[in-house]
């Protein structure tokens, strides 16, 4: 019976693969985006104060590109004293400077960072590339311009906020610790960093430990646009370091956007103090297709939904809700579809799935992956030559998963896709709701008011109707539940800074 | 503690005002004048899904009134000790009602706060003298009850023009109608101040419905009785059961409870105890839970319209849901 069932599918994918075969055509030629204008320093210091300086326990540590695995560069690893530092710096910016700067001089310096992103766009993009693996034309057309639309957003608000709260009474929080992840290194720190300085608060902002160059960049770029010194503080380090940002007394805000986990302990860590706390933590976003829905865009939507950036995106739509009826259809097109992906050099204009970030990431992909197969799904991964060197993990979905398993449940954060099979709208809600996580779904029909009635039924920070993955700073965007709490973007973005009566 | 419910002769004679409360049971009495027959005394419940309901571990504690009081009730009364199981079954209710609930239009979740409001001002005589009776003074609970009734109808205004106020459309960089609405979080659990009893009860309670969340709230441990009289109201407005859920207890045991049950998403916790703060922020760390922990303000605050009612008190429990949508033919 197996055997028949797998020669059969083996006919389907020939046939499939026999349409789409254009022979050479299919074969590119490189087209690597130049990085002789590229200039990554060997060693990086902290961004304290206005100044660069060494950490005071003098270690550093490597940040190495995820495709090829050669070393970038090295980058300081800021300790409890050195975050002491940053964080007195930033206290001192906020009595002394920025709490009592007029909103539109603060607007004006917050321009300048959005136009200064602008100006140095492509070298942030390639650098982005480089540093997380992702491919350069999302760092180019989606990372870097939205990171500089959001400076450019928030920016003006900043002598605005009377109208943002209805006329009630507001102030600044103080010093914000910011701790952002390494799959948008760039646009997080611009979704965190953008909001707080616009409604009056410092920040010392701590990137990932993989993806430090770009936010250093950006320390870079707010030393030219002169903002004034401690304003915004840049420490690179790993997880004690966030910890102790997070832990310092003087700190009055904690934005974190990471892992569920480790946003339930600095929740817990900050137990009996009065900090203010916002959490974009992780999802397991249902993506649900109706038959009526086209289903073509839909299996773009499908794709751009969990390969986009490697599945690295805490909203991917990493279960895949399908009618019943166009199950085999949808199946059979995404492979289709998935047959056209290119994967490989991130600075490849025409790759569409980079790098995986790290090698510890990889392994947490290839042990869900492996977790999927023993529980019993099917699993189908896209024909794909993976790169000798660097770390990398091919297009993937699985079939015939039950909502138990661990595939089903846990946030993979790669290129993995769970489908699923419902046969009524409330089957899909009820699935699609069940999991602890609710940042975000897809819902595909050509139906409005069905679109309506799924979205309002939802657990979910961010519904997309026949789209997925977009984004922009007038768009609030965070989660339900286990997703964390706050949002980001929007007027309603204003909130996680500001202490409103 | 001496756990014998005292009984006591019901027959007393009063100067004071005349008191509608336990009005079945007290009607065609005449005020002033002693009389043979012994009254009924009341025995005091918790609300739970719409029923008055013992605790389930069959505890109670003990309030005492201030000497002179004009009702029934004997000086001591006993009041159920709520349990960690009660506190679920509480959850439990909440959580069922919360579809119903949620779906109601704004327009009949504001009617139907009008409807508390107008249920308690014919109850103001019972509730100024259960505040009364629980220690303060007369005039104190005059102005706590009238400033209670008025933040019912405060927020019975509110139900309909949150989402107007706070929603958005989003002007995205692209061919997509973006919008963000407010909507409840789902069951929200309140530790109410110890005074004002009835209006801090209130003051943290109805924006939390207003918003369509469903609550469960303990009630201040100093003057439980009003917050069951208040109850009374609620139950006789047209309210959902399952809607507000109003437990007595002690804070110390069931703040941590609620804290940590996992099917409670926010919590707003008015607690004088630092240590008990710290852990109800702990234990809700375990899912993600929205905390909000505070040292209760000064009674006056609660008074004042500007520092005890608002608008934020209700955004506080609304989630923000954006949707996207293409547009184009």
């Amino acid at each position: 019976m197996g055997q028949i069932t797998r020669s059969e599918k083996d006919s389907v994918e020939k046939r499939s693969s026999a349409a789409l075969d254009f022979g050479a055509a299919w074969e590119y030629a490189p087209a690597p985006e130049a990085t002789d204008h590229i200039r990554i320093d060997p060693k990086y210091e902290l961004f304290i104060g206005g100044k660069w300086r060494a950490p005071r326990a003098g270690k550093y540590f490597q940040t190495i590109s995820p495709s090829t695995e050669q070393v970038l560069a090295e980058v300081a690893e800021a300790g409890a004293e050195d975050v002491d530092d940053a964080v007195k710096a930033a206290r001192q910016a906020y009595d002394n400077v920025w709490s009592k700067m007029r909103g539109a001089e603060r607007a004006k310096y917050i321009f300048r960072i959005s136009r200064a992103i602008q100006e140095k766009a492509r070298e942030l993009a390639i650098v982005e590339s480089m540093d997380g693996g992702k491919p350069i034309k999302e760092s180019r057309d989606v990372d870097v311009p939205l990171a500089a639309a959001h400076f450019f957003y928030h920016a003006g608000w900043a002598d605005k906020l009377d109208y943002a709260f209805q006329g009630r009474p507001h102030r600044p929080l103080g010093v914000a610790g910011q701790i952002i992840p390494w799959n948008f290194p760039l646009l997080m720190a611009a979704w965190k960093i953008a909001p707080a300085l616009a409604c009056g608060n410092t920040v010392v902002l701590k990137p990932a430990e993989t993806t430090p160059l770009t936010a250093l960049l950006l320390a870079q770029i707010i030393e030219e646009c002169e903002l004034p010194p401690g304003v915004v503080n840049i420490l690179t380090g790993a997880g004690a370091t966030g910890a102790a940002i997070a832990s310092h007394p003087d700190v009055d805000k904690i934005a974190f956007t990471g892992s569920t986990g480790v946003g339930k302990r600095i929740q817990k860590s900050i137990a009996g103090t009065t900090k203010r706390l916002t959490l974009e933590l992780g999802g397991k976003a249902a993506n649900i297709v109706f038959g009526d829905a086209s289903l073509d865009q839909a299996v773009e939507g499908i794709v751009r939904g969990i390969y986009f950036n490697q599945g690295h995106v805490c909203c991917a739509g990493s279960r895949l809700l399908v009618e019943e009826s166009v199950h085999d259809v949808i199946v059979r097109k995404l492979k289709d579809r998935m047959m056209t992906l290119r994967l490989g050099d991130p600075l490849d204009k025409n790759t569409d799935v980079g790098a995986i970030n790290s090698k510890m990431q990889l392994g947490k992909i290839r042990e869900l992956v492996e977790a999927g197969e023993q529980e019993g799904a099917e699993r189908y991964s896209a024909p794909v030559k993976l790169p000798e060197k660097g770390y990398w993990f091919p297009p993937t979905f699985f079939t015939g998963a039950g909502q138990s398993c661990r595939i089903a449940r846990e946030e993979i954060f790669g290129p993995v896709l769970t489908i699923m099979t419902f046969r009524t709208p409330d089957e899909a809600i009820e699935k699609a709701n069940n999991t602890m996580y609710g940042l975000s779904a897809g819902i595909w029909t050509d139906k409005g008011s069905k679109i309506f009635h799924m979205a309002t039924r939802l657990k979910a920070g961010v519904i997309w109707g026949n789209t997925y993955n977009k984004f922009d700073p007038s768009s609030p965007f965070g989660g339900y539940k286990e997703s964390g709490f706050g949002r980001e973007g929007g007027r309603q973005g204003l909130l996680a800074y500001t202490d409103v009566e | 503690m001496e756990g014998k419910k005292k009984t006591q002769e019901a027959e007393r004679t009063s100067d004071r005002p005349s008191v509608t409360g336990d009005a079945p049971m007290t009607r065609g009495e005449s005020r002033g004048k002693a009389k043979a027959r012994l009254r009924v005394a009341k025995a005091y419940k918790m609300y739970v899904g719409g029923a008055f309901v013992r605790s389930e571990s069959g505890r109670y504690f003990q309030v005492e009134s201030a000497k002179g009081h004009a009702d029934a009730d004997a000086d001591v009364v006993n009041v159920p000790r709520g349990s960690r199981k009660d506190v679920r079954d509480a959850v439990l209710a909440a959580k069922n009602a919360l579809g119903g609930w949620e779906k109601r239009t704004p327009f009949n979740r504001g009617q139907i706060l009008y409807r508390l409001a107008e249920v308690m001002e014919s109850r103001r005589a019972e509730l100024v003298e259960s505040i009364a009776r629980a220690g303060g003074a007369l005039e104190d609970a005059e102005r706590e009850v009238e400033a209670a009734i008025d933040r019912a109808v405060y927020y019975a205004g509110w139900a309909d023009k949150v989402s107007g106020v706070v929603a958005s459309h989003n002007p995205v960089s692209g061919p997509h109608f973006g919008f963000s609405l407010p909507e409840p979080m789902g069951v929200v659990c309140v530790l109410a101040p110890e005074r004002p009893s009835l209006l801090g009860l209130l003051s943290t309670t109805l924006p939390v419905i207003t918003g369509g969340n469903t609550c469960v709230a303990l009630a201040s441990a100093e003057d439980p009785r009003t917050a069951i009289v208040f109850s009374e109201c609620l139950a006789t407005s047209d309210l959902p059961g399952g809607v507000l859920n109003v437990l007595t207890g002690h804070a110390d045991e069931l703040a941590p409870v609620m804290a940590k049950h996992r099917e409670v998403i926010a919590i707003d916790a008015w607690l004088v105890d630092a240590d008990l703060r710290a852990k109800v922020q702990a234990e809700g760390a375990d899912n993600v839970k929205r905390v909000k922990v505070r040292v209760p303000m000064d009674p006056d605050s609660w008074l004042d319209e500007r520092r005890g009612q608002g608008l934020s008190w209700i955004e506080r429990h609304l989630e923000t849901k954006t949707v996207w949508h293409p547009m184009g033919v």
